[in-house]
């Protein structure tokens, strides 16, 4: 079941052109993986798809719907939105924090209820964050503080999860942890997107990658197809090893090709 | 670090406590303003003028001076403290005050014009109508110089901008004043006061600081999720543009119904804010019900203070509030310095 669909999606910020006629489709149950070379647009592309930014042109649907035609708190029940490297503005405790995902699912005025008690708890469990969940927010290393936004995100239980760079800054082990989490998340029938970096680790989790190049999307499908040294050339402008551990996919760039779109200004 | 399983309980206890004490505090320090002041009148004749309607001098003190002071003291401070954390948690910055969007600073300048033409002394209430005209029109030209988007920064500077040009223009009616004595008047009512005020003032200011503080009490639940920031927020179902035009209506009403009728009173938004975040968890929405009490204790214990200190020729609230304001602010940036070092 196709939970979002971007159909030929036009985006500008200010007078220039971000993404131009891009499609995209997330199912339930999957992870895709977005990928591409810093400004290529693919915060600006989870963003509209989140409904933060108005469009030039083209139409994102959710569960079918339009997404202007949602109303707010529908869609926040249903979409939870990670910003990249968002941070706590108040001193507030990890697990206020991670409350705060309850909100599309609670009542004005109204007390957390037990399910959301639940959620909570399970969230703060999974992100490994339960045992300093009184220690303040303000308080935290920067893989703490990405696991407990990560723990907010996932207490709201959504069908949909975008997550941006959930992963930057994180040591290996927690890398592995939060990515097999979004696995889990979909393997409950959601749908994720994330998007991320490290090739590797993409080809590792993700089941379809899309990578984002000049406006649009260059490539799709399984992490061999996206991955190959042709398309790393041409859109990031790098030559990377190709091998494989333990039925893994290993990817690591090893040199600038020159010609690549790395700093392609638009 | 992480708390005991005791200590947090007697946290989330302490939590709990803290709206019941405040409202105590409230309650004690309503009284206070009751009690005191220049004729003795004990708690009993206090409680017979209020509920019996005799005539007597000490029932006409009460009813006539001092309930309509200790009224007054109460809804100000409950809504300068309920606006300053409100405002401090949609910029998510603890130096902000109500007086930041430039509401307290055109409802100044619509009183002053009152005074400078004269109105002022046609009739009692010209003064507080003027100051909430004032109030009116600098929240509107606030809402269409910050333009159609949410953002906290273009409602800050929008502020900036009208605070300035209304205190230019103040001073440029000081500067104008047709004698020496309606300079003085206007600067004496700048500065900020309780005194003389009757049940006119409160009947006149009440009804918008009501309306104005229940908008902004309902604000608890978007504030909490800018906690997260304006995407997250806005994904969590929160509209930022809806939530900074309730909020700007919201001071307008409460606060410009304030100034109008107490003069400019400083610090009160500030601090008590300040002060209490750290005893409601830091949860913005929590923060707003307890600075609504935080701020009236506090403009009601000023008031009972200028009476006690100054007999006779009053030191003004504003002043007060300012002199111990100041320092106390300086104290709590030191600290904050400290614990950033």
């Amino acid at each position: 079941m196709t939970l979002l669909r971007a159909h030929s999606v036009s985006v500008s910020l200010g007078d220039a052109p971000i993404l131009a006629g891009l499609d995209l489709g997330i199912a339930a149950g999957e992870v895709v993986g977005l990928i591409g070379p810093n400004g290529a647009g693919k915060t600006t592309l989870l963003r509209a798809m989140a409904g933060l930014l108005t469009l030039d042109g083209g139409e994102i649907r959710v569960q079918g719907r339009p997404l202007q035609k949602i109303g707010r708190n529908t869609l926040a029940r249903a979409l939870a939105y990670l910003p990249q490297g968002s941070d706590s503005h108040w001193a507030v405790s990890v697990e206020t924090l991670v409350m705060l995902g309850r909100l599309p699912h609670r009542d004005l005025w109204r007390a957390p209820s037990h399910a959301d008690r639940v959620a909570v708890g399970r969230a703060m469990e999974a992100c490994d964050v339960a045992e300093f969940k009184d220690r303040p927010t303000t308080h935290l290393s920067g893989g703490e503080r990405t696991r407990v936004l990560l723990a907010r995100a996932l207490a709201s239980e959504p069908r949909l999860l975008l997550a941006d760079e959930p992963v930057a800054g994180l040591d290996p082990g927690h890398q592995l942890d939060v990515m097999e989490k979004l696995r889990d998340l979909a393997r409950s029938g959601a749908g994720v997107v994330v998007v991320m970096h490290d090739l590797t680790l993409a080809a590792r989790f993700c089941d379809r990658l899309a990578l984002l190049h000049n406006k649009r999307i260059a490539a799709e499908g399984g992490p061999a197809v996206v991955l190959s040294p042709e398309t790393l050339a041409r859109c990031y402008g790098i030559r990377a090893y190709h091998g494989s551990a333990e039925g893994n996919t290993i990817v690591v760039p090893l040199e600038r090709t020159g010609a690549g779109a790395g700093h392609d200004p638009a | 670090m992480t708390a005991t399983p005791l200590g947090r309980e007697r946290n989330r206890e302490g939590q709990r406590l803290v709206l019941p004490l405040l409202t105590l505090a409230v309650a004690v320090t309503f009284s206070a303003s009751l009690i005191v002041g220049p004729a003795a009148i004990g708690l009993p004749e206090i409680l017979n003028a209020i509920f019996s309607g005799e005539a007597d001098t000490a029932a006409l003190i009460i009813r006539e001076v001092r309930l309509p002071r200790a009224i007054l003291g109460l809804t100000i401070g409950a809504t300068l403290g309920l606006a300053g954390a409100a405002l401090q948690g949609l910029l998510r910055n603890p130096l902000a005050e109500p007086g930041l969007i430039g509401v307290s600073a055109s409802a100044a300048l619509g009183a002053v014009l009152t005074f400078y033409t004269g109105l002022a002394g046609l009739f009692a209430l010209a003064l507080p109508l003027g100051g909430m005209a004032g109030a009116c029109v600098g929240a509107a030209v606030v809402q269409g110089l910050a333009g159609r988007d949410g953002s906290p920064l273009t409602l800050i500077l929008a502020g900036i901008a009208v605070t300035s040009f209304a205190a230019a223009l103040t001073s440029l009616a000081l500067n104008l004043a047709p004698n020496p004595f309606a300079a003085l008047e206007i600067v004496f009512w700048l500065m900020g006061s309780l005194a003389d005020r009757s049940f006119d003032h409160v009947w006149l200011a009440a009804p918008f600081m009501a309306a104005g503080c229940l908008l902004l009490l309902t604000l608890g639940r978007p504030l909490d999720a800018l906690t997260l920031g304006e995407d997250a927020a806005q994904t969590l179902g929160f509209g930022l543009r809806s939530l900074r035009h309730r909020l700007v209506l919201g001071t307008a009403l409460s606060v410009g119904a304030a100034t109008s009728v107490a003069g400019a009173i400083g610090f009160v938004g500030l601090v008590v804010p300040h002060l209490l975040r750290p005893l409601v968890g830091h949860r913005p929405g929590a923060l707003l019900p307890a600075s609504a009490l935080g701020g009236a204790v506090l403009v009601l214990t000023a008031d009972v203070a200028v009476r006690v200190l100054s007999p006779g020729r009053e030191l003004k609230l504003g002043v007060l509030t300012a002199l111990v304001g100041a320092p106390f602010f300086l104290f709590l940036v030191l600290r904050l310095r400290r614990q950033l070092l």
